[in-house]
């Protein structure tokens, strides 16, 4: 078959930011049939979903919320970084939007951690 | 004298890694090198060039994993200590050893209607077109394009996407949906929509990342993921 | 699928990913909120029940979801699964309409 290109070629910024966006749109995809699932616990009553969110006191679960939050603050700001390379005209310092991007994502991960 | 060790491809599709001993210059590039192997070692060893000076992108191959100009690479950017792999272009059908069959690649040229198309005849006067006119300058920032398949080798959705026309086609053909003179910018527009056309790009920016002439392909799949939007919105497409 | 669908799924996830983008957001200042205003079911039920704004911007969010996530999943599945034919429209079609009514139903059950 045709050569194929490895990590050696992809080893650059741009590439990582389309990974972390995928990645983190096919785990939050995976997460939201419980997320729906959980929060209908309500309509069996206040308690069914109390005992659930005690369920989630648990550091492993809290845990898994941070990266949660990352990775959904990840996929927006990466998104917010294709309309604007998609929408906006092209200027060389669009390539620096990433780091933007991975900024603002960080701080919104460190803020839901913090009020924690 | 250093020696180079050098790991060539040799083959077809199938076939594996031969590795020469090359000697190391000062000023060397990896065209110097493939050059030295064949005329020197193995008269076997098939590779493409023509200009040697940077002008015709023949001797595109991937160096160390890049695609790369092999004229314009010196061994210092890229050998690793003393070693360097190289091997055809990625995403091509593989001829002979460094040699891979374009067709595919200009075949989507034409598929993305990378063909400019005429308006006015012999008997009208010349166009007058201003160059810092927006559609101008988006033009002129792609036609630069010399056809080396630099991108296209680079290029992961290539690689996931038989059918999707690549950046080099896709940017031919955003300079001519910019180009005031051209009369097919419907037909065009329909030919690069789609999952095989610009809609499939990823923003990866490895095209953009890799030409050595510095255009951006990414930005003119942009600019035609606009035009086309546009396009099916006023119902044009 | 033909050039003009898939134009108008690109606009449609983009369009989507405008809307999230503000979603997201107001979602993540609430969760926020949330976090330090409690987080036992009784909290979080005082502030939804009754709350017609929220159910109307919960049923907004989950629209948009439904939109945007099986676009992009099916894009996933084409390149790195290689499943491109017809059947993977199918599926996606009945990911979206199960991803707005579960959704529904949870912005639903916390509003009653």
């Amino acid at each position: 078959m045709n050569m194929r290109n490895d990590y050696r070629s992809r080893n650059h910024p741009a590439w990582w930011a389309f990974l972390v966006h995928r990645l983190s749109g096919l785990a939050l995809s995976i997460f939201l049939p419980f997320h729906f699932w959980a929060l209908s616990q309500a309509l069996q009553g206040e308690a069914r979903l109390d005992g659930l969110l005690r369920w989630t006191e648990q550091p492993l679960v809290k845990f898994a919320e941070i990266v949660l939050v990352l990775l959904l603050a990840a996929h927006l700001t990466g998104g917010l970084r294709l309309l604007a390379l998609e929408f906006l005209p092209w200027r060389d310092w669009q390539k620096s939007l990433l780091a933007f991007a991975a900024g603002a994502a960080l701080a919104a991960g460190l803020a839901f951690a913090l009020a924690l | 004298m250093d020696m180079l060790q050098v790991s060539v491809w040799r083959g077809a599709a199938s076939g594996g890694y031969r590795t020469y001993e090359v000697p190391r210059q000062e000023s060397q590039s990896v065209l110097d090198v493939v050059t030295y192997i064949q005329r020197s070692i193995d008269p076997t060893l098939a590779y493409r060039f023509a200009c040697r000076v940077g002008m015709c992108g023949a001797c595109a191959m991937t160096v160390n994993g890049v695609a790369r100009w092999t004229c314009r690479t010196h061994v210092t950017k890229v050998a690793k200590g003393n070693a360097i792999q190289i091997a055809p272009l990625a995403n091509l059908p593989v001829v002979k050893d460094l040699v891979t069959d374009m067709r595919e690649f200009f075949d989507k040229w034409a598929r993305a209607r990378g063909q400019f198309v005429p308006s006015a005849t012999r008997k009208d006067d010349f166009a007058r077109v201003a160059s810092d006119s927006p559609g101008r300058v988006a033009a002129n920032a792609g036609i630069e394009c010399i056809g080396c398949g630099v991108c296209y080798a680079s290029c992961d959705v290539v690689s996931w996407n038989p059918d999707y026309l690549g950046p080099a086609a896709l940017n031919r053909a955003w300079t001519l949906v910019n180009d005031v003179r051209d009369r097919a910018r419907r037909e065009r527009l329909a030919a690069v929509a789609g999952d095989a056309g610009c809609h499939a790009c990823h923003t990866h920016l490895d095209c953009s990342e890799r030409c050595p002439k510095s255009i951006a392909p990414t930005a003119a799949i942009a600019g035609l993921k606009r035009a086309v939007a546009l396009a099916a919105w006023k119902g044009e497409l | 699928m033909g050039a003009k669908s898939e134009t108008w799924l690109w606009i449609a996830q983009r369009a989507s990913a405008a809307l999230l983008a503000l979603c997201v957001l107001v979602h993540l200042l609430t969760i926020i909120y949330a976090v330090r205003h409690g987080l036992s079911g009784a909290a979080i039920l005082e502030r939804t029940r009754g709350n017609a704004a929220g159910l109307a911007f919960y049923s907004l969010y989950v629209l948009a979801i439904a939109v945007h996530a099986p676009i992009g999943l099916r894009t996933l599945c084409q390149e790195w699964l290689g499943w491109r034919n017809a059947s993977l429209n199918w599926f996606m079609a009945a990911v979206a309409v199960a991803l707005f009514a579960f959704g529904l139903r949870a912005a639903w059950a916390v509003f009653v």
